[in-house]
C-alpha cells in the first residue's frame, strides 16, 4: 500500500543528467561468444519483455543468432568460473561488490568465483550509464534473473546426464547435488565442451529477500585487497609502452577564442604540438616536458564580458529561456487553485532560497590513455558513460562507433561530475598527431575549472496554512538548479510548481542527487518556517501532512533514535530535513552547536534514517549513507565555486573547502529494510535532507534563518 | 636532469631526473610505482603521501633531488610477501573506502600517526589525519580502521614483549 503511494509519485524528468545522444542496441552473434569466451553456458539478459516471450520460448537454443536488445550476460566457463558482463561501472559506490552477491545468491557459487566485466564498450552491452541510482533497481534485479536462469540451465544439464527430474536435484556452493543418490557434480564439469546460449525467461521465480543467505549481508570489496596495497590501477594510472605525456592549453576564459598562436619553441624542445582550431595541445616523453612545452606556447585569446558570481542570483532570474526548453514537459505542475487558497490562508509566507555552484572534487581528476591502431581507437578512461564517451570520441574524429573502443577501470569516483569525454578526446586527438598512445590526466586547476558544476538556483515559494497546521497553498518556482526533486510529498490540495530553465552563465551538469538537494532545501526548510508561523512542533507538523507511510516512518524512526522533543542547552539547535528521491525515502535530523562569541556552526550529531526497498549489503548501505552526509555537509555549510568574467577565481584545494576529519559529525544510521519492496538504489537520496536538517537546526539555536547554500561560509556573524 | 639513487621500500633505485622534478611525479612516472595519486598537487589533499624516514610527507610538494638520501616507504612497501600491514588489513576489515583514490594516502598518514603515537585517541586522529581528504566521506570509518589497527599492533607487540 505504501509502496503504491510512491510509486504514484513519478520519476521527475531531470535535464540536467546528461544522456547518451543516441542508444546503440550490442548485436553479437552467439558464434562470437564462444570464441572470446571460450566454451560453456552463457545466458543473456534481454531488455523489452515482448523480445523475452519471443526469444525464450525454446530456452536453449543452437545457430541462430542473439537477440539484439541485451543489457547483459553472464558466462560459466569450463574451469567453473563465471564471468558476468555488464555496461555499468564501479565508481566508488561499490555495485562490483553488490552485483557480485547477486549472481552469487542465484547461482549458488561463492563470491570468489565471479569476476565482473564492467564498462568495457567492446565487451559488455550498451547501457546508458552509471547514474541517477539506476543500477541496483535494474541491474541488479536483471542479474538475479541470469543468474538463476544459469542455475536452472546448469540443474537441467545434470538432470539429462543422470536421467532425473531436474526438481529433485538442488544446486549449491558450486554443483548440482542428487540428495536422494548422495551424488553431486560440479558445475566446471557440467559445463565441458558445452557451447549453450539462453535468453532469459520471462518469469523465473528467484529467492525472496526474505530467504537470501549471501544478498542481504555485509561483504568486504571484491578485489578490496588491491585498494589496499595501491595495486588498482585506475585511469590515470594506465600506461602503455611508447606512451607520452598530453597536456592541452586552456584558454584565458570561458568561451574564449585563439586570437594568435605561437608554437614554435614547444616544437624546437621536442614536443609533438597539435593547433587543429581553438584545440592547442602537446605530447612530450615526460609530463614535465609536456609541462614545459606547453609554458613555451605564447597565445592569446578573446572572450566577452561574463557574469560573475557576485551577481549571481540576480542574473538567474533575469536570464530564463521559459518556453525555450527542447524536452517541453515537466517544467509545470498545477493542482487545484493556488491564488484563492492563498488569500484564504489564515497565514501566508514567502521566502527565497538560493544555491551556489558546485564542483564534484572527485579525487581523481579526469583522466584518459589513447592509443591508434590504424583508424581502430582503444581509450581507457574514467567516466560514468563509456557508452557516451564513444558516441563523443567517434562524432569527434569522423569514425563509426565500432571503430571505438572504450575501457572504464574502476576510477576515483564521479558523483555524476564524470559523464563527459573531455580528456579522452584530448587524449585522441594528441595520440593521433604523435602516432604513440597519450595519456592526459587533468590537474586539480583544470578538473575545478573545465569540467562543470551543480547548477547554483534560485527558489521562491509562497505557502498558505490554516491556524491548525494544514497547509492549503504551496507555490514554488526554481531558476535553474533543476527539477529533480521539485514536487512536493505533502498532500496539499492547492499547487503550482514551476521550474524556470535560465542561460547558465557556467557549464552546468549532473551532481549526485542532482537539483533534489536544492528543492529539497527549500521545501524542508519552509516547512520548518511554516510550522514556527503556527507554533506547531516541526516533527508533528510534517507528519500532520504527509500521508505517505514510508516517508512517515522514517521521520519517526529517525526522530525516536536522535530523541526528538529533548532540552536542549544555549547554543545547540535541532533540525530535520527529509523527503523521497530515486525510489528511497530519508529523514535526516541534525544537531548543531553555534559558538556565540566566533559564530563558529558545529555539525556535531547527524542521525538517518533511510528505507530503499529490501537491503542489499547493509555495511555498504551505511557507508553510502555515511558517504552522502559527509560530503552533502560541504555543499551545506561551506562549499561554493567564485568566478568572474569567465574565470573561476577559488579552482584549487587550497581555496576550496571541502569536508574534512575535523568537520566529521557523529552519525548515526537508521536502516529500514523492507523485505516486500524491491530494492532500489541509495547513492543518492539519502543526501538530500541533511542541508535544510542544518539550516533548521542552526535557527533553533539562534532565531536566525538562513536561507542561502552554503549556509555558513565565513562562520555565522559574517553570514 | 641529473642521476638520482633513491632508496624505496627497502630497494635501490637509480634514476634520471630533473632534482626539482617533485617525488611522486618520479614514482609514478619513472618507477611505475602508482599506488601514490595525485590529487591537488598542492600538499592539500594527502593522495600522494609517502613515508620519508618514517614521517608523513606529501610527495607531489617533496622535490625529488631533497630526498635521495632518505628511506623512502610508499603503499607498495607496507605489505610483507602475502601479508598486510594491520592498517591494511584494518582498512579492508571496516570496509574505511568507497572509491579507494584516497585511501594509498590514508593507511600511509595512519602508519606514519601510529608510528609516533601506537594508540592515539579519536581526536589525536582527528587532528593528524585532518590533511587527508577522502571526497566518499568515509571519514568514521577511517577513525575506526586506525584505532582497530592500533589495538592489533598493541596486541602484536604484547606478545613480542612476553616473547
Amino acid at each position: 500500500m505504501s509502496a503504491k503511494t510512491n510509486s504514484a509519485l513519478p520519476l521527475e524528468p531531470e535535464r540536467y543528467e546528461l544522456r547518451a545522444a543516441a542508444p546503440y542496441r550490442f548485436d553479437l552473434d552467439r558464434r562470437d561468444f564462444f570464441r572470446f569466451l571460450g566454451a560453456g553456458i552463457v545466458v543473456v539478459s534481454v531488455l523489452k519483455p515482448t523480445i523475452v516471450a519471443q526469444e525464450s520460448g525454446s530456452g536453449r537454443r543452437r545457430g541462430e543468432s542473439l537477440p539484439k536488445e541485451i543489457d547483459a550476460w553472464l558466462h560459466v566457463g569450463e574451469d567453473g568460473k563465471v564471468t558476468v558482463y555488464t555496461g555499468k561501472v564501479e565508481v566508488g559506490q561499490n555495485i562490483r561488490t553488490s552485483l557480485s552477491q547477486a549472481v552469487a545468491e542465484e547461482l549458488h557459487v561463492p563470491i570468489s568465483k565471479i569476476e565482473l566485466v564492467m564498462g568495457d564498450t567492446k565487451l559488455t552491452p550498451f547501457d546508458m550509464g552509471t547514474f541517477g541510482s539506476r543500477t541496483t533497481p535494474t541491474m541488479n534485479l536483471q542479474l538475479r534473473k541470469v543468474a538463476a536462469a544459469a542455475r536452472d540451465t546448469l540443474i537441467a544439464l545434470a538432470a539429462a546426464q543422470w536421467k532425473v527430474d531436474a526438481h529433485q536435484l538442488i544446486a549449491s556452493d558450486g554443483k548440482v547435488t542428487d540428495p536422494h543418490l548422495k551424488r553431486s557434480v560440479e558445475y566446471a564439469a557440467l559445463t565441458k565442451g558445452q557451447q549453450l546460449t539462453q535468453s532469459l525467461p520471462a518469469e523465473d521465480p528467484l529467492i525472496a529477500a526474505a530467504d537470501w543467505k549471501v544478498a542481504g549481508q555485509s561483504t568486504t570489496k571484491v578485489e578490496g585487497r588491491e585498494f589496499v596495497t595501491g595495486q588498482h590501477r585506475y585511469p590515470s594510472d594506465q600506461k602503455l609502452p611508447d606512451m607520452l605525456y598530453g597536456k592541452v592549453l586552456r584558454p584565458a576564459a570561458f568561451d574564449a577564442t585563439l586570437t594568435s598562436i605561437d608554437t614554435q619553441k614547444a616544437e624546437q624542445i621536442g614536443a609533438s604540438v597539435v593547433h587543429d582550431g581553438n584545440f592547442v595541445g602537446v605530447a612530450a616523453p615526460t609530463s614535465k616536458a609536456a609541462e614545459a612545452a606547453l609554458a613555451a606556447i605564447h597565445a592569446e585569446w578573446k572572450s566577452d564580458p561574463q557574469a560573475s558570481s557576485k551577481e549571481l542570483f540576480d542574473y538567474l532570474r533575469k536570464n530564463t529561456t521559459d518556453g525555450n526548453d527542447p524536452t517541453g514537459d515537466g517544467d509545470r505542475y498545477d493542482v487545484g487553485s493556488v491564488d484563492p487558497a492563498l488569500s484564504s490562508a489564515d497565514h501566508k509566507s514567502q521566502a527565497t532560497y538560493t544555491v551556489s555552484y558546485i564542483a564534484h572534487v572527485p579525487l581523481e581528476p579526469r583522466a584518459a590513455l589513447a592509443k591508434w591502431d590504424g583508424d581502430q581507437l582503444t581509450v581507457w578512461t574514467g567516466t560514468q558513460r563509456p557508452f557516451g564517451v564513444r558516441s563523443q570520441l567517434a562524432e569527434a574524429f569522423h569514425i563509426p562507433e565500432d571503430q571505438v573502443r572504450v575501457l572504464m577501470p574502476d576510477m576515483g569516483s564521479g558523483y555524476g561530475g564524470k559523464h563527459t569525454g573531455e580528456t579522452a578526446i584530448e587524449a585522441a586527438r594528441l595520440a593521433r598527431a604523435a602516432k604513440r598512445p597519450v595519456k592526459v590526466v587533468w590537474t586539480r586547476e583544470e578538473e575545478f575549472t573545465w569540467a562543470y558544476f551543480r547548477p547554483a538556483g534560485v527558489i521562491d515559494v509562497t505557502a498558505g496554512v490554516r491556524n491548525d497546521g494544514t497547509i492549503t497553498a504551496w507555490e514554488m518556482h526554481n531558476y535553474n538548479s533543476g527539477s529533480a526533486g521539485i514536487r512536493t510529498y505533502y498532500d496539499i490540495p492547492n499547487q503550482r510548481i514551476v521550474f524556470h530553465p535560465v542561460k547558465s552563465p557556467l557549464r552546468q551538469g549532473s551532481y549526485r542527487a542532482l537539483a533534489a538537494t536544492a528543492n529539497h532545501f527549500a521545501r524542508e526548510s519552509h516547512m520548518d518556517e511554516l510550522a514556527h508561523t503556527v507554533k506547531m512542533d516541526s516533527l508533528e507538523f510534517r507528519l500532520k501532512n504527509l500521508k505517505d507511510e514510508r516517508l512517515r516512518t522514517v521521520f519517526q524512526a529517525a526522530a525516536k533514535q536522535f530523541g526528538w522533543g529533548k532540552t536542549k542547552s544555549p547554543g545547540q539547535g535541532f533540525g530535520m530535513g527529509g523527503g523521497y528521491e530515486k525510489l528511497g525515502n530519508i529523514a535526516t535530523f541534525a544537531e548543531v552547536n553555534v559558538d556565540s562569541k566566533s559564530g563558529e556552526v558545529k555539525v556535531v550529531r547527524v542521525v538517518s534514517a533511510f528505507e530503499c526497498g529490501a537491503i542489499v549489503n547493509p555495511d555498504n548501505l551505511r557507508n553510502q549513507i555515511e558517504g552522502s552526509n559527509v560530503q552533502g555537509l560541504g555543499g551545506a555549510l561551506f562549499e561554493a565555486i567564485e568566478f568572474d568574467n569567465g574565470k573561476i577565481l577559488n579552482g584549487r584545494l587550497s581555496q576550496y573547502r571541502v569536508p574534512r576529519f575535523s568537520d566529521l559529525p557523529k552519525l548515526e544510521t537508521v536502516l529500514l529494510d523492507r523485505k516486500d519492496i524491491p530494492s532500489v538504489g541509495a547513492g543518492e537520496c539519502p543526501m538530500i535532507g541533511l542541508a535544510p536538517a542544518i539550516a533548521n537546526a542552526i535557527f533553533d539555536a539562534t532565531g536566525t534563518r538562513l536561507r542561502a547554500l552554503p549556509l555558513v561560509p565565513n562562520g555565522l556573524k559574517a553570514a | 636532469m641529473a642521476t638520482l639513487r633513491l632508496a624505496i621500500n627497502g630497494k635501490s633505485y637509480s634514476v634520471d631526473s630533473d632534482p626539482q622534478t617533485s617525488l611522486l611525479t618520479v614514482l609514478r612516472e619513472n618507477l611505475d610505482l602508482t599506488g601514490s595519486k595525485y590529487g591537488c598537487g598542492e600538499g592539500m589533499c594527502g593522495a600522494c603521501t609517502v613515508l620519508i624516514d618514517g614521517k608523513a610527507q606529501r610527495s607531489c610538494v617533496t622535490r625529488v633531488g631533497s630526498v635521495s638520501d632518505k628511506q623512502i616507504t610508499t603503499i607498495e612497501g607496507l605489505a610483507v610477501g602475502e601479508q598486510l600491514h594491520p592498517v591494511q588489513q584494518a582498512f579492508l576489515d571496516a570496509g574505511a573506502m568507497q572509491c579507494g583514490y584516497c585511501t594509498s594516502g590514508m593507511i600511509m598518514s595512519a602508519v606514519a600517526l601510529l608510528k609516533k603515537n601506537p594508540s592515539p585517541n579519536e581526536s589525536q586522529i582527528v587532528d593528524f589525519m585532518d590533511g587527508n581528504v577522502c571526497r566518499c566521506g568515509t571519514y568514521s570509518r577511517i577513525v575506526s580502521a586506525i584505532q582497530k589497527a592500533a589495538t592489533a599492533q598493541g596486541s602484536t607487540m604484547a606478545k613480542g614483549a612476553i616473547r
